[in-house]
């Protein structure tokens, strides 16, 4: 972290802008930093995940489960949702290739595949939901599962939230365009976090 | 380009006068300012919550207020001290107005997220306090809110204080984020890290911890709050739940959330002494790797709050050694600020008053700090009057003595006009008397067994009780000097020039007050910020 980050990231300003302040600022410009604070609050929202996660293995190493409750749970499901995830990140990726790329229209479709994916895992997320024999406060476990998937829950509903947006402004023309894409590759850097919590999510919660 | 660049919002949209300091301001300078009153407010507040709880222990017998309010007085105080007061000022304030000129730039690197930040406060603020008229009862259970006693207590005002908490916590975190930013990624062409003033450093560190550590809280008070409003038992052992791993998960904060309280003090002191001292800070590389050090083993002492929840011996044994540790990185900055004094041009102004009151005091805390963390000490004073004694000797004996000093070393460049120094005088030996009149005897109370946070005690405690209450008075009444000395000069006052102390940090090296964009012209570039009595004492080593 020792660069002096002076004009770091010429590409990604506009043109119109660059012309705008290069007379006044010219040796003021910096590099536009705002994935870097995203990258930084995404490390806090992990450390929230990474507190939850440490709640729930202690819970489980100290607090014995009430008799008749399982740690057991239905595989099929999640495990076909987390497929859903990761192939999301790869489409994701593409769509800010073709962004990159210039190639808006491939871009929009692979954002919407890529939304799709991720709606994909929410309705799965709410079948599951439905068929699981235990409720919010029927134990420890069961609202430390609720918990947990409900909070990643509520991630990916911002995330395909956030991939609307931004497929819509690429539709209206002006942002996310191959010199100016800092929305699309923030709703990516977010999207690939949120897969990369439910990776380890479903490591700990369903497989162990 | 357009982030950092207030210029496109402070023209007309922007409000000018003393209009700004109640809008949605971009100006890191005006932001800066907003925390330091808004804060000065909360403190008042909970400055009258300690006087209630003074004039209550004046007395054996539960006589002022009825015991409920006695705990809800309790709970307020340390919450609106803590996350209204303290945080807010010895970061948001200080490292708003100050982090931008230090790094050479024009303003915070997210300007709105800035503005954002600070306004979150005060409707958490007023949220909080208001739940003693809305919520029927404010929260009971102590700035800690541990369960079951959280479960147990009316849950509405407990569910206010989440709430309120989680918003306070979401301001830290987006003012960490913009700090981390700025620090690392904002400085001007050609200014390396380690020619930084220390206050960078000392936020660097501290925004660390408050990306790292306040998360944490948050996610727990989300878990707390399901307890108490869903039923689940994440902390309610009636329900298989487990107290302790709330114990773990709050302290995961707040301990680290000491040194945020602290680290930046550190800094700012680090600031005020070479200046009025007149020789360069001592040791700026090991106090470096020291506030580096406090970071990094500032997040694994947590438990140490925690020797009596029935922590393994093993527990205890790592952390009992890991928070003797911390004393050697706070040993080596206590004894370069002695360094930096020794042999100096010392004036001893008011700023320097609080500065050198704050060593004092802060060692104290230390002391016994290092104290408290061995096992068997711990046991026998946890939950008593000592761990106040210690507390506030670090955050008010610390932390709001520097807060004071920065106000009477920096109110020349907020105002334009320096604090009159016979009145700064007097409010700091009314302080000073007053802090270690209220908060030393708490020290033998605890020995001898009072515990905290009750309402009625055990008689043969009262001459002692009645001595803190008398020096709590002290410190009430030391309040007025400063609020008349701040409004008197603030109209009146000896005009300070752009540089009355002659310092060679940036903020000095523009007008008094400076202009909207810091600086007319370019940023100056200073790489010897300590630079005192190497060269000439002007600044005249700032190049263009």
């Amino acid at each position: 972290m020792t660069s002096t980050a002076p004009l770091q990231d010429p590409g990604s300003l506009a043109a119109d802008q660059a012309t705008d302040h290069a007379a006044d600022h010219a040796t003021e410009g910096h590099g536009d930093f705002r994935l870097f604070g995203l990258a930084t609050f995404l490390v806090a929202d992990g450390m929230t995940f990474a507190g939850f996660f440490a709640a729930y293995l202690t819970f489980r190493a100290v607090n014995p489960l009430q008799e008749g409750s399982t740690y057991e749970l239905e595989l099929l499901l999640p495990t076909i949702n987390t497929v859903v995830l990761i192939i999301s990140s790869f489409t994701f990726h593409r769509a800010g290739k073709e962004c990159r790329g210039g190639n808006l229209a491939a871009s929009r479709l692979w954002l919407a595949i890529t939304g799709g994916l991720g709606a994909i895992f929410l309705a799965g997320q709410m079948v599951e939901y439905f068929n699981l024999p235990f409720g919010l406060t029927d134990n420890l476990f069961a609202s430390t599962f609720y918990a947990l998937t409900g909070f990643h829950g509520l991630h990916v509903t911002l995330g395909v939230i956030c991939i609307a947006i931004v497929a819509l402004q690429t539709r209206q023309g002006g942002r996310n365009t191959a010199s100016d894409h800092f929305g699309l590759e923030a709703a990516e850097l977010y999207w690939h976090f949120v897969d990369g919590i439910w990776v380890v999510l479903y490591g700990i919660l369903y497989l162990l | 380009m357009t982030l950092a660049n207030p210029s496109d919002f402070n023209g007309s949209l922007q409000p000018q006068g003393w209009l700004r300091y109640f809008s949605f301001s971009l100006d890191h300078k005006v932001i800066g300012l907003q925390y330091l009153v808004c804060g000065f407010v909360f403190y008042l507040i909970g400055g009258a919550l300690a006087g209630a709880i003074r004039t209550e222990l004046a007395t054996p017998l539960s006589d002022f207020m009825p015991r409920d309010t006695y705990n809800e007085v309790l709970t307020l105080h340390g919450t609106v001290m803590i996350f209204l007061w303290i945080v807010p000022v010895v970061n948001g304030a200080f490292g708003n107005y100050l982090i931008p000129f230090y790094v050479g730039a024009r303003d915070m690197a997210f300007p709105r997220l800035n503005a954002v930040a600070f306004w979150l406060i005060p409707p958490a603020g007023i949220l909080l306090i208001s739940s003693y008229f809305i919520a029927g009862a404010a929260a009971q259970s102590g700035w800690t809110a541990y369960p079951p006693l959280s479960l147990t207590t009316p849950a509405a005002g407990q569910v206010v204080w989440i709430l309120s908490v989680l918003l306070l916590g979401g301001s830290s975190i987006f003012g960490g984020i913009n700090f981390i930013a700025t620090i690392l990624k904002l400085r001007r062409p050609g200014l390396k890290l380690m020619q930084l003033p220390m206050y960078c450093w000392a936020m660097l560190g501290t925004s660390i911890l408050v990306v790292l550590s306040t998360p944490v809280l948050a996610g727990t008070l989300i878990l707390l709050s399901f307890d108490i409003i869903a039923h689940t038992g994440f902390f309610n052992p009636a329900l298989g739940g487990n107290v302790v791993v709330y114990q773990h998960l709050f302290w995961f904060y707040s301990h680290p959330a000491v040194y945020i309280m602290v680290l930046p003090a550190f800094g700012l002191v680090s600031e005020i002494l070479p200046v009025h001292a007149r020789k360069p800070l001592f040791g700026y590389t090991t106090m470096v790797y020291s506030i580096m050090a406090i970071v990094f083993l500032g997040l694994i002492v947590w438990a140490h709050h925690m020797f009596t929840s029935g922590t393994p011996p093993w527990m205890r044994l790592f952390f009992t050694i890991a928070t003797s540790f911390i004393a050697v990185p706070t040993g080596i900055k206590f004894f370069n600020w002695l360094a930096t004094l020794w042999g100096g041009k010392i004036a001893l102004n008011s700023a320097m008053l609080f500065s050198c009151a704050f060593i004092v005091n802060f060692v104290f805390g230390g002391i016994t700090g290092v104290a408290l963390a061995q096992v068997p000490f711990d046991i026998h004073v946890h939950d008593t009057y000592f761990v106040v004694g210690h507390f506030h000797y670090i955050v008010y004996g610390g932390t709001v003595f520097v807060i004071f000093g920065s106000l009477y070393h920096w109110y020349p460049k907020f105002t334009g006009r320096l604090l009159n120094e016979d009145l700064g005088r007097l409010h700091f030996l009314l302080t000073f008397i007053g802090f270690n009149l209220c908060f030393a005897p708490q020290h033998w109370l605890g020995l001898n067994g009072m515990p905290r946070r009750v309402a009625e005690y055990d008689p043969t405690f009262t001459t002692l009780n009645q001595v803190s209450s008398v020096g709590a008075l002290l410190m009430a009444i030391s309040t007025l000097p400063l609020l008349i000395n701040v409004v008197v000069t603030a109209i009146n006052g000896k005009v300070a020039g752009d540089n009355p102390w002659n310092a060679l940090t940036p903020e000095w090296l523009t007008s008094s007050p400076p202009p909207v964009e810091n600086w007319i012209g370019e940023a100056p570039l200073v790489t010897e910020p300590y630079g005192y009595g190497q060269h000439q004492e002007v600044p005249q080593e700032v190049q263009a």
